[in-house]
């Protein structure tokens, strides 16, 4: 991501944002509310208007539309968890897999999903309206993973999680990391779970990037310690 | 007792027909929020392609189903074309584009095939079919197509990987994207389906109302009590409200007010389910926060 701008209508809210990537790796993106974490992750899947550069595996995807992003293997777990209030559990994820070409795969990978999250299984049928936010965070993680993607974007995948589960959450999502080398980018309030988890980190403030460097040293850091570690 | 067997049976044929176009409003309505009022008219248009292609010598079946190929273009082609454009434009800018639509559909049939009345063949023989004596063969036949076009909407919604992701546009289109869904197609291809389902409506109701570019402006309005009945967001429901609508429309017309006054019944419908249930029979009840 080079030189990134974005906003909503006149608005600008990112100020030029350069950050990469590696293959494989978790970097987190940390930032007081507003900062515009989100927005960033919305420009990474056009689905706001932007100016500058975006390379994914060296293509360029700066202002290509949502749904193509998507097909390159981009899944985003959204602000707000995007559920499909009226279509059941099973439903959300078989739409996770809809531009998938392999579709033999997607039964087994339908299990899998169960597996790392047994409670959709008992849940399948069940309208995802119905289920509690928790449930609904844990969909839009599995709906985004059949996808198949090479890149997961996950927006506060804690939000109104249980501090137990957003521990079980965040193993999980190691282990989808280390097994399958789905690379992540990581939005989070909280900042201790994140840089535990991510190999990389970044801080955003008002627009702007003000600090990158590994996780370790992010977690050392003293303006990152006082704001956002609280200690 | 005889006579009230023959108009409830009348009333379901005629149901049938209420309750595709109503099906169909409900389709767009899903996509869009908006009750297409072009939704008759483009039913006709495509019924006077089918006299056409009948006229010119065309077998009634392959005339058929080329119509309603020929309708789910139209309707696609309408989408993309006329729709789409005004997507982000203020409820009463589209409402306008809707009329519009109407009135422009409603003088080309006028301006190529006339305003003077046709007769529109059925395919269904003069006899009662399987000695049914209640019920003229086309009724039955109508409401026998009715049923195979209901259950294969039902099937293709409910079972196919495209249905599901119409059903996931029509609730949300953002997450839709985000999933690789292609939102303006599955719009494009709403609109096509919904057009089929009207032509199909349109073939079947021509023998017994007769071919005029006008023929849909009172059955739009019975198809849109039967929406609003069913609640107008939910398919079932307008299927439901079609078959009831036909059957009320006929059991009062014989019996109670005559049938000069039957149009008022669907008005006093709509009216009536406004006012007491807005969210129809079988929608889901909106409540906005103040
Ligand atoms: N849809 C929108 N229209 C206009 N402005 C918006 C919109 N969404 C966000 N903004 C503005 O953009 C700025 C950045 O918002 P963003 O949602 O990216 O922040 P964030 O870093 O994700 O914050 P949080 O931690 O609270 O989720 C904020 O000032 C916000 O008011
Ligand atoms: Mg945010």
């Amino acid at each position: 991501m080079r030189e990134l701008r974005a906003g909503y209508g006149h608005t600008r809210v990112l100020h030029g944002i350069d950050f990469a990537m590696e293959p494989g790796s978790i970097t987190a993106l940390l930032g007081a509310n507003g900062a515009g974490k989100t927005t960033t992750l919305r420009a990474l899947c056009g689905m706001v208007s932007t100016e500058g550069e975006v390379r994914f595996s060296g293509e360029s995807i700066a202002r290509r539309r949502t749904e193509d992003i998507a097909r390159l293997g981009i899944a985003h777990v959204p602000d707000g968890r995007g559920t499909f209030l009226n279509l059941t559990t099973e439903e959300n994820l078989r739409l996770g897999a809809y531009v998938r070409r392999d579709r033999r795969n997607v039964e087994p990978d339908l299990e899998r999903v169960y597996g790392y999250f047994p409670r959709l299984r008992e849940r399948r049928r069940q309208q995802a309206g119905t289920l509690s936010g928790g449930e609904q965070q844990m969909l839009a993680v599995s709906r985004a993973l059949m996808l198949a993607p090479k890149l997961m974007l996950l927006d506060e995948p804690s939000f109104g999680l249980a501090p137990l589960i957003v521990r079980e959450l965040f193993n999980i999502l190691r282990r989808i990391n280390q097994a399958e080398g789905v690379s992540m980018l990581l939005v989070e309030q909280n900042a201790a779970m994140a840089l535990e988890l991510a190999d990389h980190a970044y801080l955003i403030e008002t627009g702007r990037m003000v600090l990158a460097g590994s996780a370790a040293a992010l977690k050392q850091d003293d303006a990152v310690r006082k704001s956002y570690l609280g200690y | 007792m005889d006579a009230l067997l023959f108009q409830v049976l009348a009333g379901l044929a005629t149901g049938g027909i209420y309750a595709s176009l109503a099906l169909a409003l409900v389709m767009i309505y899903q996509a869009t929020h908006l009750v297409n009022f072009a939704q008759g008219e483009m039913a006709m248009f495509t019924t006077y392609l089918a006299w056409s292609l009948i006229s010119a010598g065309m077998p009634y079946w392959a005339a058929f189903v080329i119509t309603i190929a020929l309708g789910f273009a139209l309707g696609a082609l309408i989408e993309r074309i006329v729709i789409r454009p005004v997507e982000n434009a203020p409820v009463l800018a589209v409402v306008v584009v809707f009329i519009a639509l109407l009135v422009i559909l409603n003088s080309i049939a006028g301006w190529i095939y006339t305003y003077t009345i046709k007769a529109f063949p059925s395919p269904f023989p003069k006899e009662p079919l399987f000695g049914i004596r209640y019920m003229s063969a086309h009724e039955l036949g109508a409401i026998g197509i009715t049923l195979v076009v209901l259950t294969t909407l039902y099937l293709f919604f409910r079972y196919t990987p495209l249905g599901l992701a119409m059903r996931a546009v029509a609730q949300n289109p953002q997450s839709s994207r985000l999933v690789g869904i292609r939102v303006g197609w599955m719009l494009a291809l709403g609109w096509g389906l919904a057009a089929a389902v009207g032509a199909v409506a349109g073939m079947m109701v021509a023998p017994i109302v007769y071919l005029d570019p006008n023929m849909m402006g009172g059955i739009l309005l019975y198809a849109f009590a039967a929406a609003l009945l069913g609640g107008i967001d939910s398919p079932m429901g307008a299927v439901i409200g079609g078959f009831t609508v036909g059957v009320l429309e006929n059991l009062l017309g014989a019996f109670v007010i005559g049938n000069e006054l039957k149009l008022t019944v669907a008005l006093v419908l709509i009216v009536g389910v406004l006012l007491v249930r807005p969210s129809g029979f079988f929608g889901s009840v909106h409540v906005s926060r103040v």
